[in-house]
């Protein structure tokens, strides 16, 4: 089954049973880590981008061109029925709606605050965003609610208003002309991210284009995918498909480009990280390093009697480099399987780790889960594979200068 | 007057699953002052012998009683300091601290005893004039031969002024004239201070030199005479 | 003589000693590089959230800073004076503001802002405002038309200096107050959200305009250094009626808090988790050391060294190896912060994600001795506990089995 040289190696990696057993857990110990660690960060990254996803962006949106950064009512697309026929035949598109916004001031009997108004389709938008599941008090819109609002929960507590009460909205519309209404509180909702739960209502949108003089136009109009993988290609179709519209003209934005902030948050994220692996893989190879040193320095005069009778360097060396290749791969797999486990049981159980305020405000409520995959349980081993069996490379070079003489006398 | 008492020593080794019988019922008793050899061919038991006068080693059955301190019912804490105060010893090789220089091996024991660096710093550069080795005090063993090497283990052996020197084939590693050499210092100590020597050994010359010769054979002593 | 022969030991076999060297150093250094980098961070976060006016407390009306409301205003400020006379070291710093929610209109646009009305000369010595006009020029007293905007608003409401702006908000009588003013001067901050959110407009402008008479929304403090935000504020609380509330800049930021406490924790972790990985390394290269030298271990017995002697000694060597490699170490670590607190590590390339976690743009990487400390004393305690097992191993054979050892 083995050959000779193989089980040579083998039994050669036991005749010192302690060193070999701290060389393996040490690179057990190493893989481990970076499996876990990794399966940490994707998976966090996976959450931030998903919830920051549902909860308002989506994965895509066709707005007009300059809307994102000037946020300016007129910027509007005309034909929202032209581009809701080119999302139904979007390969990739799971749902789709269509959103107005403007900036109000919303008057309670108490309070008035500014804040954003944003015209939703009720039925819709509950397939692209998670608006319906987080009202916690009340009732979500229903199609045709012409007067009914939905309030964020700190922008409720700050205007004083319960449900059913009323909010006096005064804003701009379309055409400059002032656009006043009454609408009742029908639901308050909480999505975990202060910034969201202060800042907006939402209303019906036919209401809404009526009050803000839209002429049947909208602002935005958002579309979720089946998966982050699918949101290239969809970009690309609808970009092909754009109805033609003069001024403004419009555009297709992706996740990426609607939330920046966040995507160069997790690349930072993730190069930190890097660095941090890249150290702790250096020192556990230099860690590691005296073993394979030492586990050929002492047998200098045993390597002496062979090449006496007539072993070549070369064969000494692939024995060596044998033994190196089987610690390592003990090791490397002893830490790929405990780095598995353990994150598999934190990806079903969750890890708390008592920072969920914090968290929550990027979108990641309560416990965090770790995300196993193809790359997070490979990536690291396979690095720490390469780097020592490199380390295990480097003592072999004495083998190649020694003379058989020397090396039987050799105390 | 002994300076060495042992009364019916038994000792078994167990080497993996096999127990080897190294000494049975063997009585001895050495004077002050005495240069003797234990002689025998290898695995007779005469190292052994040695290890368990010494303290290195503990017997299973018997008494063993060195410089009126009895090892029966020592620790190994007072062992070690009977191996410290009252006994000295040589082995066939590997017997100096490789990073120590000549002298620092010799200072070392006093070290251990406590005694001040100026005091070990001159009996160890006496010491080591008196077995031959002046001018290379600050030599480290590998710069010294075999010989000389052997020479600066006796001097550290004696320099704490012990009850006796155990020697385990001194001679083993040395040719036969820097071993002739070797003993005849050895012989000089005994006759100057009186110091004790018991050697362990199958080398015909060392046995010449000594002036008791004690034969054991598989773990028996056979012989015991005193030569003229 | 003992030490000597330890230091000795160490140097038997250079190459070995070299290698493990080389595994203690590297992470010792970059325990304290890449400590000294995210202490730099969380200072630059800190920084950020005091100067863009949070300070280091601030005092306000009971239920203000839950509900920043003009109800919740400070009617009797004077109050709070004397009591800031009496409580602040030497060396304070503080001012006093409206701050209100408000909409900001031009003819094209309008946008939900922070409407900051301050006293310009002691504001100036307070937060960041004072130094951050690029364009137009700073408020004085008397500018009661003059209002300071950030770029990134000014560019949003494509508006220019000279240009109009509305103020609207609502008053202590509960109406729609609105007032012209005229853009006076431009800022910039390190964030572009905080150009977006806080216009500034002179004390008396917003009383006036909310009908606030002297009341204040807050006053905000810049302690010295070294004053402890969390005692200046115990003790101004003892001096105030409950119905003002003293916050510290933690309570006033709890999501930075928070973060920082997490950072805390997450350093220590590192830490560890760098020294678990050269632990391996040391247990291994001083057991190596030891089992070499088992016929000398024998020898040093047979002399009379007891087993205490022989423990001391082989920690003895792993002593200065920890002290030679966190000497290194440390030195590394130093001299690479040095080397970058000159210039800092820009993230321009990344700067919207560093806005995204409320960092700068430019990080300047600052050793804190609390964690030098904790680096080295993880290193050297743990360092020679994981020797204990090597040394313990060394002392425990008998010398007939050490000296009988091939």
């Amino acid at each position: 089954m083995l050959s000779i040289n193989q089980r040579m190696a083998w039994r050669n990696l036991w005749r010192n049973p302690r060193r070999t057993l701290l060389t393996v857990a040490a690179i057990a110990f190493a893989c481990l880590l970076l499996v876990f660690m990794l399966s940490f960060q994707f998976g966090s990254y996976e959450t931030m981008i998903n919830t920051a996803v549902k909860v308002q962006t989506g994965h895509l949106h066709v707005e007009a061109k300059d809307y994102q950064d000037q946020q300016d009512m007129r910027l509007v697309i005309k034909d929202p029925a032209a581009v809701a026929k080119v999302m139904r035949a979007t390969p990739g598109i799971e749902a789709f709606t269509a959103r107005a916004n403007a900036f109000a001031l919303i008057s309670s009997k108490e309070r008035t605050y500014g804040a954003l108004v944003v015209g939703i389709d009720p039925e819709a938008e509950a397939k692209v965003s998670t608006l319906q599941s987080i009202v916690r008090q009340g009732e979500y819109l229903k199609p045709g609610d012409a007067e009914g609002a939905l309030v964020g929960r700190l922008l409720a507590r700050n205007l004083g208003v319960k449900l059913g009460d009323e909010l006096t909205v005064l804003g701009q519309g379309r055409d400059g002309s002032i656009a006043a209404m009454v609408l009742t509180v029908r639901g308050i909702y909480s999505s975990g991210i202060d910034e969201f739960d202060r800042s907006s209502i939402q209303m019906g949108l036919g209401s809404f284009q009526a009050n803000f003089s839209m002429e049947g136009a909208v602002h935005q109009m958002v579309a979720v995918c089946q998966g982050l993988g699918e949101v290239a290609g969809a970009k690309s179709y609808i970009a092909a498909h754009l109805p033609p519209q003069k001024s403004p003209s419009l555009a297709v934005l992706d996740w990426m480009q609607l939330m920046p902030g966040l995507l160069q948050g997790i690349e930072m994220d993730l190069v930190s990280g890097i660095i941090f692996y890249l150290i702790l893989i250096v020192v556990v190879t230099f860690s590691i390093l005296n073993t394979f040193l030492m586990s050929i320095l002492e047998r200098t005069h045993e390597f002496g009697v062979l090449m006496a009778i007539g072993a070549r360097p070369g064969r000494l060396s692939k024995l060596v480099f044998m033994e190196s290749l089987a610690m390592t791969l003990l090791g490397v797999v002893a830490g790929m399987i405990m780095g598995a486990l353990v994150t598999w049981y934190f990806q079903v159980n969750g890890l708390d780790l008592g920072v969920q305020d914090v968290m929550a405000q990027y979108g990641i409520t309560g416990r965090m889960y770790p995300q196993l995959s193809w790359i997070s349980l490979t990536a690291g081993p396979a690095l720490v594979l390469v780097m020592t069996l490199l380390a295990a490379l480097y003592p072999t070079r004495r083998i190649w200068r020694l003379k058989p003489v020397e090396a039987i006398n050799y105390v | 007057m002994s300076i060495v008492q042992c009364d019916h020593i038994y000792k078994t080794y167990h080497q993996g699953r096999i127990e080897v019988q190294a000494l049975s019922d063997v009585s001895l008793a050495v004077d002050k002052g005495g240069f003797v050899a234990l002689s025998g061919p290898s695995g007779s038991g005469k190292t052994t012998m040695l290890n368990i006068i010494g303290g290195l080693d503990l017997a299973d059955s018997g008494q063993v009683v060195v410089d009126g301190n009895s090892f029966e019912q020592m620790s190994q804490s007072q062992l070690a300091d009977m191996r410290l105060n009252k006994v000295g010893f040589v082995f066939q090789s590997y017997n100096l601290v490789p990073v120590l220089s000549a002298v620092e091996n010799v200072e070392f024991v006093m070290l251990l005893q406590g005694v001040p660096a100026d005091e070990r710093r001159a009996r160890a550069r006496k010491i080591l004039d008196e077995v031959g080795l002046e001018g290379k005090y600050d030599r480290r063993p590998r710069e010294l031969s075999g010989g000389q090497q052997q020479r600066v283990a006796v001097a550290r052996a004696i320099v704490a002024d012990p009850a006796i020197v155990l020697a385990d084939e001194p001679t083993a590693n040395l040719d036969s004239k820097t071993g002739q050499g070797l003993l005849e210092m050895m012989r000089q100590m005994n006759q100057a201070k009186g110091v004790t020597f018991i050697f362990s050994t199958h080398d015909e010359m060392v046995m010449d030199f000594a002036r008791r010769l004690v034969v054991i054979r598989d773990g028996q002593v056979v012989d015991d005479q005193i030569k003229g | 003589m003992f030490l000597s022969l330890a230091w000795r030991n160490i140097w038997r076999n250079p190459r070995r000693t070299a290698v493990i060297l080389v595994a203690i150093v590297i992470g010792v250094w970059c325990m304290v590089f890449l400590g000294a980098l995210m202490r730099g961070m969380m200072v630059e976060m800190v920084h950020n959230g005091i100067a863009t006016l949070t300070g280091h407390i601030q005092i306000h009306h009971k239920g203000y800073n839950a509900d920043p409301v003009i109800e919740n205003s400070m009617r009797d400020p004077e109050q709070a004076f004397k009591a800031l006379e009496k409580a602040l070291p030497p060396g304070s710093l503080w001012t006093a503001r409206v701050r209100v929610n408000a909409v900001a209109n031009n003819a094209r646009h309008n946008a939900g802002v922070t409407l900051v009305g301050i006293d310009p000369r002691t504001e100036a010595k307070v937060s960041f405002i004072g130094k951050a006009v690029s364009d137009g020029e700073y408020l004085k007293q008397g500018d009661d038309y003059g209002i300071l905007v950030g770029h990134a608003l000014m560019e949003k409401f494509e508006t220019r200096l000279g240009h109009k702006l509305i103020m609207m908000s609502q008053d202590t009588g509960k109406q729609i107050a609105s007032r012209a003013f005229r853009i006076q001067g431009v800022y910039r901050a390190e964030q572009r959200s905080t150009e977006k959110l806080y216009v500034f407009v002179t004390k008396p402008a917003a009383q006036a305009m909310l009908k606030m008479g002297s009341s204040l929304s807050e006053i905000s403090v810049l302690l010295p250094e070294g004053a402890s935000p969390a005692a200046v504020a115990a003790k101004l609380r003892s001096l105030l009626p409950k119905s003002f509330e003293v916050l510290t800049w933690r309570q006033l930021l709890p999501i930075l808090n928070g973060y920082l406490e997490m950072m805390d924790s997450f350093v220590v972790i590192w830490y560890v988790v760098v020294f678990v990985a050269m632990g391996f390394g040391i247990v291994n290269t001083t057991l190596m050391a030891v089992f070499e030298r088992i016929r000398e271990f024998g020898l040093l017995k047979s002399l009379g060294l007891k087993p205490g002697g022989i423990i001391k000694g082989v920690m003895a060597e792993s002593f200065f190896l920890l002290v030679i490699g966190l000497a290194l170490g440390n030195a590394l670590g130093l001299i690479s912060v040095w080397a970058l607190s000159f210039h800092g590590i820009d993230l321009s390339a990344l700067a919207q994600g560093a806005e995204y976690f409320g960092m700068g743009r430019v990080i300047i990487p600052e050793v804190h001795l609390k964690d030098l400390v904790t680096a080295n004393l993880v290193v050297f305690v743990l360092g020679l506990l994981v020797s204990l097992y090597p040394a313990a191993k060394a002392a425990r054979f008998t010398p007939v089995e050490a000296l009988g050892h091939t």
